[in-house]
This record gives structure tokens, sequence and C-alpha cells, in this order.
């Protein structure tokens, strides 16, 4: 599984960071966000889903391969 | 259930698909959506793509190739007309019913039109990429474009066309731009920076007819008997939910759908996004949120009480926005529209950077950040959903981490 974030997409909204807290993290300067695991563990992929859906700058995807 | 019939095919409408989808929903989902597009996102409309950083490709919500993986009936260029609630079916513009077991309703909201004018060449809305992408032709160095209205839309578009170099006028009927919605104080920081990077803003004053020379526009008429040449016009002065083709279905469209906590509107109909009015306990009363987050909340929201209806979780979502102006971004966290009070909690507007807080009854209702750091802002939002007294946040401004 591979998480990648298109960061020219992401608002900073951070609530990728609110649903799935261990995959993600805003960058301090500019509050883009940032991946603290890009390859997660399948447990992850409800939340990893939900920030796809939540993130309002349609700015994450998620590969299952 | 064996059919879900999504009609709206943009924001709200695909969270709801797709979380239907990753909960494990595999019956048939058909969609409907009126715009002849694949799902497009349209924040960017008034920002990357008015100044040219973005074409239309990047607005896509979801790969084509994620849409195919989530198996879904798509109809395309096609607007519901009717819903009957009896017979459970949906009627189609071009004939034909959709029979559904549960129905979600995700259509959204249009602009608000200001009586003629509307079709003419230079005189613009903005809600679709038909619509960005006519504008964005149009703007350039020295065109003269005036906007009627200042809110989030008509002063992320000045921003975007004093970018491309055009010559802008705002026109806006209260005392201040945004002021109704984020207070004057704040209202009147932003409003500086717009006059700083050489917009013009015009207050106190309504729009009252469009002047035109062989059907096109050529300038603006105001109520003081004042004329404004324009080379284009945008009428950026609020929306109008799309639910006239729910008339006579007996559903509450009093300002949008209303809704319950879990977005139920009836038995077997959902409603989610800009269309819905949502009954919301932080809050304590229905309230109709048009920002792009609430969408995908509610889309995931309705997919969750499709699927488990015996255990509801009533939400009470704390609603989120962004808006970029300049290179200024500001987020709020929260409801602000009817706030009693309103003061500045961190930072310093005479800075550039300030998170302010506002009070509705007794408790801290929303925030307002203002070039602040986004990481910064996240713990407000606990603070909002955890209904804190306005007296604590007042007295202690920086909520624990
Ligand atoms: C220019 C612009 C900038 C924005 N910027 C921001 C921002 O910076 N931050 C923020 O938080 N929010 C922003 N928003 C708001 C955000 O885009 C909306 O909240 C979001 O699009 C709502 O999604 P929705 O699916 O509920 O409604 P919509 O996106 O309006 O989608 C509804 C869809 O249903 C279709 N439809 C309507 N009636 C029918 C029918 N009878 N049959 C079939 N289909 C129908 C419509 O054509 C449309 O395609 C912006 C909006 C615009 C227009």
């Amino acid at each position: 599984m591979k998480v990648h974030i298109d960061e020219h997409k992401c608002v900073a909204s951070g609530q990728c960071v609110l649903v799935a807290p261990d995959v993600f993290d805003q960058r301090d300067e500019d509050g883009v966000a940032v991946l603290l695991d890009d390859s997660p563990t399948p447990d992850k992929a409800g939340q990893i889903q939900e920030a796809v859906v939540i993130c309002p700058g349609a700015a994450i995807r998620l590969d299952r391969a | 259930m064996r059919r879900v019939v999504v009609v709206g095919a943009s924001a709200a409408g695909l969270a709801t698909a797709a979380a239907l989808r990753q909960q494990g929903f595999g019956g048939l989902i058909t969609m409907i959506g009126d715009e002849p597009h694949l799902p497009y996102d349209r924040p960017p409309l008034s920002k990357q793509v008015l100044t040219g950083q973005w074409d239309a490709e990047r607005l896509l919500l979801r790969p084509e190739s994620d849409l195919k993986a989530m198996n879904l009936d798509l109809r395309l260029g096609v607007s519901a007309t009717a819903v009957d609630r009896t017979a459970r079916t949906v009627t189609l513009a071009h004939g034909g019913t959709v029979p559904y077991d549960a129905l979600v309703i995700a259509t959204g909201v249009r602009p608000r039109l200001l009586p003629g004018g509307h079709g003419r060449p230079g005189v613009h809305v903005l809600r679709t990429r038909e619509d960005a992408l006519a504008l964005r032709d149009r703007l350039g160095d020295g065109r003269r474009l005036v906007i009627i209205g200042g809110g989030f839309l008509g002063t992320e578009v000045a921003a975007a066309a004093r970018q491309r170099g055009a010559d802008v006028t705002i026109v806006e009927s209260g005392a201040e731009p945004l002021a109704r919605i984020i207070g004057r104080a704040a209202g009147r920081f932003i409003t500086g920076i717009h006059r700083d990077r050489g917009v013009r803003i015009l207050t106190g004053l309504k729009a009252e007819t469009f002047d035109t020379a062989d059907g096109a526009v050529t300038g603006v008429r105001l109520d003081d008997g004042r004329t404004l040449p324009a080379d284009d016009v945008l009428v950026a002065t609020g929306s109008v939910p799309n639910t006239d083709w729910l008339r006579g279905s007996g559903l509450d469209i009093d300002d949008g759908l209303l809704c319950d906590a879990h977005g139920r509107c009836a038995p077997g109909i959902h409603a989610a996004g800009d269309v819905a009015r949502w009954f919301n306990p932080l809050f304590g009363r229905a309230i109709r949120v048009e920002h792009r987050t609430s969408a995908s909340e509610q889309g995931i929201a309705v997919a969750r009480d499709l699927l488990t209806p015996a255990t509801p979780q009533p939400a009470a979502p704390v609603p989120y926005f962004w808006t970029d102006q300049y290179e200024v971004k500001v987020q709020s966290h929260g409801y602000l529209p009817g706030h009693e009070e309103s003061a500045v909690l961190d930072g310093d507007l005479a800075e550039g950077r300030a998170l302010i807080g506002y009070r509705r009854g007794r408790h801290l209702t929303g925030v307002l950040a203002i070039g602040m750091p986004a990481k910064d802002v996240r713990p407000w939002r606990a603070a909002v959903a955890r209904r804190t007294e306005w007296a604590a946040v007042t007295s202690a401004p920086t909520p624990a981490r």
C-alpha cells in the first residue's frame, strides 16, 4: 500500500491528520501535509481511505498494489 | 438495500458513493449529475484556474481509474426533475425513471442572479468549470472587472484578477467586505490587503442595472446614480439551493433540505453538501454550510447511516473552511454567522497574523486564523468542539495542545 500527496493541491487544512494521525502530519512552515509513513500497514487502510475522501483539496491518493 | 441513487455528481455525491464502497456496499450505485463532466472540484475555480496556474484537467476529484474501480452507474449530463416518494423513483429530464431503495440528494447551490443582464457578453457568475474558463479568458492587463458582492467568492476573484493585471472594483452593499460573516475587524484587515494591491472597494452601495451597448455589458449603474465602466461584471451575491426539482415532494426545502443530525430528511432520503441544512447538536440548530469539507464529511456520514441505520451516530462536526487571499491563508473552524462578539485571541492583526475567536451565547462557537501557522490552528477546533466557555478563552488564550 502506497500513499501519495500532491503538494500543489494540498490546502493545508490538516483534515488528514485528524482522521489518520499516524500517517499524516503538517509541515511547520506552511501546513502542507507530509507523510509520516508512505507505506503504511494494511490496518491503516480504512483511515487513509477516509482521509482521501475528506481531503478538501483532493490531494491524497492511495495505491493498493 | 440494493440500490442507492445519488442525485448530484460533485463533492458531496461522490464522497457518499466512495464511502459506501469503502464501507463494503456491493449493491448498485446510480449517480445522476446534470453537468457533462466527470466530478470536479470547485475551490480552485476562483484560485488556480483564474490565475491561469491550472488547466481544467487538474480539477478532477478522482482519477478516472478510481471512478472505474468504484463501479458506479454514472449518468452525466442528465438532470433529475422530480422524486416520487411513494413509488420510490427519481424522474429524469429526458423521460424515464430510476427506482431507489435509498436516495441521497446532493444537488448543491447555484449563484443568485441580478435581474436583467445575465446571458449578455461580459456578465459572469462563478460556479462551474465553464464559468471559470469564460472569466479566465476575459481577464488581463488593464481589463476592467467590476465584482458585485464582497464575500469570499468576490474577494478571491479580485485577488486572482489583480494577479492577472486587471483593473478591479468591488461593490459591497454592507459596511465592509466579508464583515457580515467574519466581523468588522477581520473584514477590514482583508479589505486592507486588497486596497494595498490596488483593488477599488466601494461599500454601502448596491448595483441596480447594467449598461449595455450592442448587447454587451459596458458598465454597472449603482444606487447612488454613479456608473462604473466595465469590460466584465461578476455577480457574486450569494447562492440559492438547487431544490426546485423537489417542489411538491413534501420535503422541507426552506433554505435547503432540512435534515437531522444523520442527514436524514425523510424515510429513505438523505441529503448532503451545500444543499443540505443539517441539525448540528454543537450549535443547537440546523445550519446550511457551503464549505468543501462539509460536503465530504456529510457524504461519509450519510454512507455510514445508510449501511448501519440501527446504530446511528449523530454527527456534530465542526465546520471548516479556508480561503486564499493573495499569499495570505485564512482558515476557520466553527460556525461564524450570527456571532455576537469577536476578539483577537492570539497574534495581532497589525502584524498580519491573528487568531480571532467568535462568541454566541456563552461559548466559543468559532475561530478564524489569518496568516497563522496551520498547525497552531488545529487545537482550536477541539476547543470549539468542546464548547469551551468564552470566559475561559478570553482569560487564557492558547488552548492546550
Ligand atoms: C468558485 C468557488 C470557490 C470555492 N472556494 C471554497 C474554498 O476556498 N473553501 C471552501 O471551504 N469551500 C469553497 N467553495 C465551496 C465548495 O466548492 C462547495 O462547498 C462544494 O462544491 C459543495 O459540494 P456539493 O457536492 O454539495 O455541491 P456542488 O459542488 O454544487 O454540486 C452539486 C452538483 O449537482 C448538480 N445538480 C444540481 N441539480 C441537479 C439535478 N436536478 N439533477 C442532477 N444534477 C443536479 C450540479 O450541477 C452540481 O454538479 C467554493 C465554491 C466555488 C463555486
